[in-house]
């Protein structure tokens, strides 16, 4: 692999800057919900400045107090989680979390969450006027939580109503529908999206998994099942990527298992605008800005002078 | 950009403990500030282990803790760690001279400052991979040995196949060391309390690192006796540095941080005050 070399002079200088419903991004990195927190914790590692977009953990009306431990475990070259999207709540977030973000030039994508449509709604009416806020991300995919979240990703009719009704309160705020990749098509699952009105869709959040301690013949997680992440799933999320992005005409933020420049190269191939990496957060707290230059290298290796044209170039 | 507390480290010493039982020494200033208690994670090589392995810091030199050894510039941490899965396995399979990443000094450890240790009876409780963090705390309190009245560690092994490991650093120190074994085949027959109360030793303060069992038993011991007791737990966790919310642990009381009652692990601990903590 020729990336991540000294630049000569000859070198173009390519331009990653990507626009996905209407706002632009100085390149298409960002980070997917839930392993970044909102950047807090990861500032010391990482120039928050740089990244294309920062994506929030999901944030819902109340505090919610997830589940219990164990919630996390490692797999082959992934991880499973069952947190169940423990928040504060959005009082608190818009109080310590987008005060904090306001300190940096970064445009802020919040992950919502709720029980039901009337849980999202209040948040979304919460952030529809915030001007820290660039997105909003709506997540029907969670594995982990018992009433709410993947039940309205995993069915059409439900997931073009709560996407309508997201977008209804949202204002001028672009909404995106955060997917699941435990169903049977995910271009229906896109197309509903769309026809709910959503800006763009994002996926694959994690696919649902099971780990058993043979010695204690236990469940490893208290939740039984949890959602696994990490490079073990980044080729599904290509192929799902790939289906989505052809089924619909929004834009497309492909996530799943990256770990390097060529895995959102890939990514982005398969026809996603933006890019998340996940739980590759936790294993290399700079891993961001190390994709970012990979990026750059490629393009200057290939060529390539707009990053739009790589996207869906496969 | 601020501090960057992740480096790769080389393997300065290894010494076998006891069977699957390790303690590693790193050529490093990475922990040099660390307090004990406080953490670090240390992350396999093979690439199909992507999450960091936490493990306490068991003992910190600095320059002034001068080896005397010509190849050492002064700076190192150890650790102390059991086999228990494939990345402890292959952590144990490193040697000398080989270089890890490690991440750290992580959390937060024994507050150990006068006002909580002055004119108390201090124990130590280490229960099995307990004792590693007790050893450093064990170190900074003998630096001021009239601050307190007394300080006693005990710690419990399962049998006498662990040869009792660390407890000859404990009594280095000069501090009084009781050993327990579960089975009786080493010290006193039992646990760390059973060992305790055998011994009629006072406790006024009490920190503990051991199995969750053990700690649950040692608040309710400190409840009892009317001491206070910090105890550090353990917990799965994922970027032990509070971003995940894998490893947190429930609380009496609302977390500031997390507005529910759960704590992280990995930030607001390992350290909790007994009483804080719904165990």
């Amino acid at each position: 692999m020729r990336l991540y070399q000294e630049k000569s002079a000859g070198d173009i200088e390519p331009d990653l800057g990507v626009d996905l419903a209407g706002i632009h991004f100085r390149n298409p990195v960002t980070v997917a919900s839930g392993t970044f927190g909102s950047g807090i914790e990861y500032s010391r590692f990482v120039d928050l400045n740089k990244l294309g977009a920062l994506t929030t953990k999901g944030v819902s009306r109340d505090p919610w107090e997830g589940n219990p431990t164990p919630r996390v475990t490692e797999t082959p070259s992934g991880m499973m989680n069952a947190i169940g999207l423990q928040n504060p709540g959005v009082d608190v977030f818009i109080k310590r979390d987008l005060a904090f973000l306001e300190e940096f030039d970064v445009p802020v994508i919040v992950n919502v969450c709720g029980h039901s449509v009337g849980e999202y709604e209040a948040v979304v009416e919460r952030l529809a006027e915030d001007d820290r806020v660039a997105m909003l991300e709506i997540n029907v995919s969670c594995p982990n939580v018992s009433c709410g979240a993947i039940q309205f990703g995993t069915d059409a009719g439900m997931l073009m109503e709560v996407t309508s009704r997201c977008k209804s309160k949202a204002g001028s705020k672009p909404v995106i529908m955060k997917l699941t990749p435990n169903v049977t098509s995910i271009s229906d699952m896109a197309k509903a999206a769309e026809a709910g009105g959503a800006d763009g869709v994002s996926l694959i959040n994690t696919l649902t998994a099971m780990k058993i301690d043979i010695y204690k013949k236990r469940f490893v997680l208290a939740n039984k099942t949890g959602g696994l992440s990490g490079p073990a799933i980044h080729p599904v999320a290509v192929r799902m990527v790939y289906e989505a992005s052809h089924a619909i005409k929004i834009p497309v933020i492909g996530m799943g298992g990256v770990a390097s420049a060529e895995d959102a190269l890939e990514l982005m191939l398969a026809g996603a605008t933006m890019v998340a990496v996940g739980m590759m957060n936790f294993t290399e707290p700079d891993i961001t800005g190390k994709i970012i230059r990979g990026i750059k290298d490629y393009m200057v290796l290939t060529k390539t002078e707009h990053i739009r044209d790589i996207i869906g170039a496969v | 950009m601020n501090e960057m507390i992740r480096k790769k480290a080389k393997i300065r010493e290894k010494t076998y403990l006891a069977p699957d039982i390790y303690r590693y020494s790193f050529l490093t200033d990475l922990c040099s500030g660390a307090e004990p208690g406080q953490f670090v994670m240390i992350y396999p090589v093979n690439g199909a282990r992507l999450l960091g392995r936490p493990l306490c810091i068991a003992d910190v030199s600095g320059e002034d803790n001068d080896s005397g050894r010509a190849d050492d510039p002064g700076h190192y941490f150890d650790i102390v760690f059991r086999v228990v899965g494939g990345g402890t396995e292959e952590i144990s399979g490193y040697n000398p001279g080989d270089e890890l990443y490690i991440e750290g000094p992580l959390g937060h450890g024994y507050p150990f400052d006068e006002k909580t240790i002055g004119g108390k009876n201090i124990v130590m409780l280490g229960g099995g991979l307990g004792a590693p963090s007790l050893l450093f705390l064990a170190k900074k309190l003998m630096k001021a040995p009239s601050a307190f009245v007394s300080l006693t560690a005990v710690l419990g092994y399962r049998d006498r196949s662990m040869n009792h490991f660390l407890a000859s650093d404990f009594g280095g120190t000069g501090i009084k060391t009781i050993i327990s074994t579960d089975d009786g085949s080493e010290g006193i027959r039992g646990n760390v309390i059973d060992a305790l109360e055998e011994s009629g030793i006072k406790a006024d303060l009490i920190y503990a690192c051991g199995p969750l069992p053990m700690l649950s038993a040692v608040k309710r011991y400190a409840k009892e006796a009317g001491a206070t007791a910090y105890i550090s737990l353990e917990e799965r966790m994922a970027c032990g540095l509070g971003v995940c919310l894998g490893c947190v642990a429930k609380t009496t009381e609302k977390d500031a941080h997390s507005g529910v009652k759960n704590a992280r692990v990995c930030t607001e601990g390992p350290v909790f005050c007994a009483e804080t903590v719904d165990i």
